[in-house]
């Protein structure tokens, strides 16, 4: 019991007077998921309507891709990454394995298809006729794919809530691909396992809360603007 | 515009097919829309209404087929942005976007590239024509069925267009809610004299709507012209079953006193119960169930205002009844039964007395005539 209450104790302490460390893996985190997070929403929204909005041979098998796609495990994305990033691999001459980069990478490999899936379901979900109505309204495709995707900005949101969430608190591909290299590319995850695997609980748990505390916080935001949005 | 386009015709489709699966789902010769009138396209479900709307209105492409809209050549399908911006539609659903009542109003003209000032300028006459004015705050949302279609044919009608193509507008409300937007809607297209084509499987709507009427079956289009034409001279058995069972006149009140009017028909006049004020113009209905014929002479005694020598044309068994065309003038359907046919021992070219009240007609206004 005292080496729980202990460590709590401590992670508290470490949180409250800003420990440098600490406050560097976590701001790494914050940028890494949160760039992965909007790269996936830039093609996954595009792909997510483009599929949605297209008929074509073959498409069936497209949709179970990205649905199987959704929880793609991601020490099997790690492990992929890390074969195309390897010295010789095909994308090797990068030479960004063991970066935040090659983590970034990664992390945007797993939110991707979850992202263009939720999109796809979201875009499908509108009146089949709303598509013609807004084209009867003289829009061009491309106004129309706008106002379309504008139209299920409600459910997109769950689509940047689940990406972020999947991503921030992922820990195979980030340690396979990032190397949990101290001050360089060592993210909450990452961190939390080195420490609890050495023992260091009181470490460990403050990483812990860190993350529990930015997944609330980042999906109370969301929930907040989802909330306002709902016309009443 | 070459010499050959009649310019009195707004948009002119030629050989239009459009194939499904192999399967020919609708196949229309020639259609023409002439300028400020409205054309019923009536038929049962299935019969290609939607369909024809749709290829019309540039949403959907035709297999083969050429259109040209005020004589210049349009590229049929979702091509021609210029064209779709130039006509509208209204479909069964009211289609609102997640914004408020006045956001959908405005979306046509946004799409258009409209200015924040002429949009302010433009939409209140149209929320406050279609009576949505009190509600343009609102979250489209949470407005009515009969609400939120007004909203949908204010956002069709607030960008002016040149044809609205309205895809069975009112099949979705209930009644009360139908009637209401049915008349709202009648006063908006004459007095803006809108150029319209509206489906409908119902002949009021029609009747009320409509200068000319396309009867759709499978497809095609079986019969068209003026209203009172397609309904009083079904061209076949599909037609007459469909829409030809009242008697339609048009005609021209002449004189109105205490309730009761007399209006000019082709070939008579007609005494009828209504309101109406000298030169409006009324569709007269007669069911053919509510005229009575008889044999003798002088006139029987009876409580008809209208009373009609005539000439049987063509009588028809029905079943139970028969349906007698008498020309009085003007064609009048009758029902008779089989008993009365004997009795009577009507036959084609027989002279008989036809006769029905005053309140036995259906009075349709159809507006002022044009100064």
């Amino acid at each position: 019991m005292d080496l729980i209450l202990e460590g709590i104790l401590k992670a508290f302490y470490l949180i409250f007077t800003l420990d440098a460390e600490v406050l560097g893996i976590t701001l790494l985190s914050l940028k890494v998921s949160g760039t992965a997070t909007l790269i996936s929403l830039f093609i996954g929204i595009s792909a997510g309507t483009a599929v949605a909005l297209s008929r074509f041979p073959g498409r069936q098998l497209v949709v179970s891709l990205i649905n199987t796609g959704m929880g793609l495990p991601p020490v099997v994305v790690g492990l992929f990454v890390t074969i195309f990033l390897w010295r010789n691999g095909p994308l090797g001459f990068l030479e960004i394995l063991y970066t935040p980069t090659a983590i970034i990478l990664a992390q945007a490999v797993i939110a991707t298809p979850i992202v263009t899936g939720i999109t796809l379901a979201s875009i499908q979900h509108l009146p089949a006729n709303l598509r013609l109505q807004i084209l009867a309204l003289g829009a061009t495709r491309v106004q129309m794919v706008w106002l379309l995707v504008k139209e299920a900005r409600l459910p997109l949101l769950a689509a940047v809530m689940a990406g972020f969430g999947g991503v921030i608190s992922e820990v195979g591909a980030s340690i396979m691909v990032g190397g949990n290299i101290k001050g360089y590319s060592r993210v909450l995850t990452t961190a939390t396992v080195m420490e609890t695997s050495r023992g260091n609980f009181d470490i460990a748990i403050a990483l812990g809360i860190i993350l529990l505390l930015l997944a609330f916080l980042v999906n109370a935001i969301l929930t907040q603007i989802q909330q306002r949005e709902r016309p009443r | 515009m070459s010499s050959k386009d009649n310019p009195a015709i707004l948009l002119k489709a030629e050989e239009l097919q459009v194939r499904r699966g192999g399967a020919l789902v609708l196949d229309i010769p020639a259609l023409d829309i002439f300028p400020g009138q409205v054309l019923a396209l009536i038929g049962p479900n299935g019969a290609g209404k939607s369909t024809l709307l749709l290829t019309l209105a540039c949403l959907l492409k035709p297999s083969r087929g050429r259109f040209s809209f005020n004589g210049r050549e349009i590229d049929a399908g979702r091509g021609d942005v210029d064209y779709r911006r130039r006509v509208a539609m209204v479909f069964q659903e009211p289609l609102l976007f997640d914004a408020t009542v006045f956001d959908n109003v405005a979306a046509g003209l946004r799409i258009r590239g409209v200015g924040r000032a002429e949009i302010g300028r433009a939409v209140p006459g149209y929320l406050e024509l279609f009576g949505i004015a009190p509600l343009a705050m609102r979250s489209a949302r949470k407005i009515s069925g009969g609400e939120a279609q007004r909203t949908s044919l204010a956002r069709a009608f607030v960008t002016e267009p040149e044809i609205v193509f309205l895809d069975e507008p009112f099949s979705s409300l209930d009644p009360p809610t139908r009637e209401a937007l049915l008349g709202d809607l009648e006063r908006i297209i004459r007095e803006t004299r809108t150029t319209a084509v509206a489906s409908t499987h119902d002949q009021t709507e029609a009747l009320r709507l409509a200068d000319r009427m396309a009867v759709m079956n499978e497809g095609k289009i079986v019969q068209i012209g003026p209203v009172a034409e397609v309904i009083n001279r079904p061209a076949d058995g599909f037609v007459a079953s469909f829409v030809g069972v009242e008697t339609v006149l048009p005609g021209c009140v002449l004189r109105s006193s205490d309730g009761v009017f007399t209006a000019a028909v082709e070939g008579g006049e007609i005494q009828a119960v209504g309101h109406l004020r000298p030169r409006e113009r009324v569709l007269c209905c007669i069911r053919p169930e509510h005229v009575t014929l008889s044999t003798n002479t002088p006139f029987p005694e009876s409580s008809a205002r209208n009373v009609f020598s005539g000439t049987i044309r063509k009588i028809t068994p029905l079943g139970l009844f028969h349906r007698v065309r008498v020309d009085c003038g003007f064609d009048l359907v009758v029902y008779v039964t089989r008993q009365s046919i004997e009795e009577l021992s009507l036959e084609e070219g027989k002279t008989v007395i036809a006769s029905f009240k005053a309140t036995a007609v259906h009075v349709i206004p159809r507006g002022a005539p044009p100064n």
